[in-house]
């Protein structure tokens, strides 16, 4: 890879950014899968309309402006150009350290290669472009799917806060999961 | 009986934040960069008492709701602060931060006891299921007062910051309700505390 190798065009996905006409319709409907939205978020769950959506849109975009440590990107198919899902990195910029999160919308496109593309993608972007030492990835011990992509990409479990999480009448762990430059493998 | 005797220990008290009695105080603390660096992973900054009291006092209802002031009860003598923060009330989960911004009051287990007052208080009156922690590893005086408390290691983030032109980890903790439970059925409560 050098500097004309494209940081958005993989073979499968593009990242991009939010389309504020047609993306608030497509996110509408993850929020009503309870699957999706608890894998993705910590807080309780409930669904969201185009409306609040299309405002949730204009604080983050304002956010990414102001506060100047956060990177976020839509992330569409290659082949028709669907909207598959979202990522982002948080940056620390004093520490050089991001956490990373990000989430394939529907469950057809999920185990299809997206997701690991979108985070081989992603960790190009936190270590070729912005620079950062180093990654962490949040994840709840029933996320199963982004337990094994998180291992796929090289990280390493660095962190099990014991029960911190409650859902459907029982606790889990929470694992921060971590990656350094030198053992990112490009 | 209910133990009221909640937020008073040996040597200190748990009391109000009050910004006319914090504000001078904190801004005070924090140009101390020692204390600074131990507390915070953001880069130590000089702010002025108008900005500090102005903080406090929009934050009073929200990241400040469960602070507290740490006295010590010799001259109650306000000497740093304790507060829980985070996912109190949808998982019972909480992450404590603590103070002591005067350095006369450091390796005297001050905060040891502050500490303790707040698990009692994080358990037996918010009834949380778990207490939190990070701390950096340059500042090992604390580690050993969390263990004191009862905190168990739950992990390092390796490399996470930048000081000093090398790479420190930071340090999780972790204290469970019935580990909790399990101390003071063995020291009975109010020892616990003290």
């Amino acid at each position: 890879m050098n500097i004309s190798t494209s940081l958005f065009d993989g073979s499968l996905i593009r990242l991009g950014s939010i389309d504020h006409d047609k993306d608030p319709e497509i996110e509408s409907r993850w929020t009503h899968d309870p699957t999706f939205m608890r894998m993705m978020y910590t807080d309780p769950m409930r669904p969201l309309s185009a409306f609040q959506l299309k405002k949730k849109y204009e604080a983050l975009e304002k956010e990414i402006d102001e506060a100047k440590n956060l990177y976020y990107f839509r992330i569409r198919a290659r082949a028709d150009e669907r909207l598959l899902g979202f990522c982002d990195l948080r940056c620390s910029w004093p520490n050089g350290s991001g956490q990373v999160r990000l989430g394939i919308g529907s469950a057809e496109d999920q185990r299809k290669g997206y997701g690991y593309e979108t985070l081989s993608m992603l960790l190009r972007y936190a270590f070729s472009e912005i620079c950062l030492y180093r990654l962490t990835a949040v994840i709840p011990e029933y996320n199963l799917p982004a337990l094994a992509l998180f291992k796929k990409a090289s990280f390493t479990e660095e962190v099990r806060r014991r029960e911190a999480l409650a859902r459907d009448g029982r606790r889990w762990d929470e694992c921060q999961f971590g990656l350094l430059v030198d053992e990112w493998k490009h | 009986m209910l133990d009221n005797n909640l937020l008073t220990g040996k040597l200190v008290r748990l009391a109000a934040i009050d910004p006319e009695t914090a504000g001078p105080l904190w801004t005070k603390w924090r140009l101390n960069s020692e204390y600074t660096r131990m507390a915070d992973l953001d880069p130590a900054t000089a702010n002025s008492l108008k900005a500090t009291r102005a903080w406090i006092e929009k934050h009073m209802d929200d990241w400040l709701a469960n602070e507290f002031e740490i006295r010590a009860l010799a001259g109650d003598q306000p000497i740093g602060s304790i507060g829980l923060g985070g996912e109190i009330k949808i998982h019972g989960d909480a992450f404590v931060g603590i103070g002591i911004g005067d350095p006369e009051f450091w390796g005297k287990g001050y905060g040891t006891e502050a500490m303790k007052l707040i698990l009692c208080y994080a358990f037996m009156e918010l009834n949380l299921h778990r207490v939190s922690l990070d701390v950096f590893d340059y500042n090992p005086r604390a580690l050993h007062s969390y263990e004191k408390a009862g905190f168990k290691l739950e992990g390092r983030k390796r490399g996470m910051l930048l000081r000093e032109g090398r790479r420190w980890d930071l340090i999780y903790m972790g204290i469970l309700r019935e580990e909790w439970l399990a101390q003071v059925s063995t020291n009975g409560a109010v020892q616990n505390k003290n």
